[in-house]
């Protein structure tokens, strides 16, 4: 092999920078964020539908209530519990939930998605 | 309780006679009930939404009020640039609004007077045929209505439009010059667009559903009452067929067959 000293030198450096983010990194996994709640959310204790459902399902329910308000005119949303929401985004989660950055962003942000609700939604004033 | 046999068979024969007749008898009797019962369309059943504009008490005070309205509603930018201009509901000339229909010896009234447009919701409307993802469809209370999640932004919608009713997004409605929108978005309630997407007046589908007319209406109406009557335009007893029916009324380029449902009292 010509200049071999020079290749595995070369490839020696190569792989280190390729796995240095891997060592750099190790052991310090970002950790999964807590959910905030405002303390209007507190006090109305539950959410549309239990908690565990929300935490795993609230972007397929939110796709449904768009496509009932925007093209079936159904605005209301009756609850497993029984009660009756106006289905809103801004009108009725973000009333709640008025910290956005901390409710919604902190987690989206950890999981590594980016929805595009706030390009149109306009997002609460969150007072900081 | 005994029975026979005998008994149990005319009973059961009876009963089966009676459905089988009960049933047929009612739908002889309504036609078409059974099948309205089970078409479960929320609200908007059997309507057919409708404006009429009475042009002689639209003053330039009436229609910048129907604007301003709409605008801080809707959450309407104002861009500046009249090329990327957002209408919902605007105000224009009679040779503009009626083209074909001016003529040199136009009574003076009409010569310099503006007029107010806006979606004409039409019955057969070109641009929901266009459009390529369903993002526009007539709603079956006559609405002509937006999904802008849906909207692709092609544009078809705007080409197909006669009444130049849609306006396109050309850049963020955030990013609109903020000396002419000082506390834009002004309606936090309502969301606004994205760049990219086609937008219109939808009639303010959302205050309908609360029982609440149009903005444009209610502003109108704080200002000179029955200037804008809105209402459904297949109930003979709406006001808005009330005042159709004693006044003159005229549409906006009717021959192209779209079937405009704003109408112009003159």
């Amino acid at each position: 092999m010509y200049d071999g000293g020079k290749i595995i030198t070369g490839l020696v450096i190569g792989v280190g920078l390729l796995l240095f983010p891997v060592f750099y990194n190790a052991g310090k996994a970002a950790k999964a964020p807590e959910r905030v709640l405002t303390e209007k959310a507190k006090a109305a204790q539950k959410c549309v539908e239990p908690i565990s459902f929300m935490k795993t399902e609230h972007m397929k329910m939110l796709d449904e209530w768009r496509q009932q308000v925007v093209r079936d005119d159904v605005r209301y949303y009756k609850s497993t519990s029984g009660k009756e929401y106006y289905k809103g985004l801004q009108t009725t989660c973000l009333d709640c939930h008025s910290n956005k950055s901390k409710f919604c962003d902190q987690c989206h942000d950890y999981v590594g998605v980016d929805p595009y609700c706030w390009d149109c939604h306009i997002e609460p004033k969150e007072n900081q | 309780m005994a029975m026979d046999r005998r008994d149990f068979l005319k009973i059961a024969g009876l009963t089966a006679l009676l459905g089988i007749g009960g049933k047929t008898g009612f739908e002889l009797l309504a036609p078409g009930a059974a099948e309205a019962a089970l078409k479960d369309i929320p609200l908007t059943a059997g309507k057919k939404w409708g404006m009429a504009l009475d042009v002689l008490l639209l003053d330039e005070e009436v229609m910048d009020a129907c604007v301003e309205a709409c605008h801080n509603h809707n959450n309407v930018p104002h861009i500046g640039n009249p090329k990327e201009e957002i209408k919902w509901i605007w105000k224009e000339t009679y040779d503009h609004a009626f083209p074909g229909q001016e003529n040199e010896y136009l009574a003076e009234a009409f010569k310099k007077k503006n007029f107010l447009l806006l979606c004409n919701h039409c019955t057969n409307p070109p641009c929901c045929r266009v459009c390529p993802t369903k993002a526009t469809w007539k709603r079956e209370d006559g609405i002509v209505m937006m999904d802008m999640h849906r909207c692709i932004g092609c544009r078809f919608c705007m080409a197909a439009c006669p009444y130049g009713a849609r306006s396109f997004n050309w850049g963020d409605p955030r990013k609109a010059p903020k000396e002419l929108n000082p506390d834009f978005p002004t309606n936090r309630e309502f969301p606004m667009r994205s760049m990219g997407v086609v937008e219109k007046c939808t009639f303010c589908a959302e205050r309908l559903a609360k029982g609440l007319f149009p903005a444009c209406v209610e502003a109108a109406a704080k200002v000179k009452p029955n200037a804008l009557i809105f209402g459904d335009l297949d109930d003979p007893q709406s006001e808005v067929r009330g005042a159709l029916r004693k006044r003159y009324s005229i549409r906006r380029k009717p021959e192209l067959g779209t079937g405009p449902n704003i109408f112009y009292m003159i």
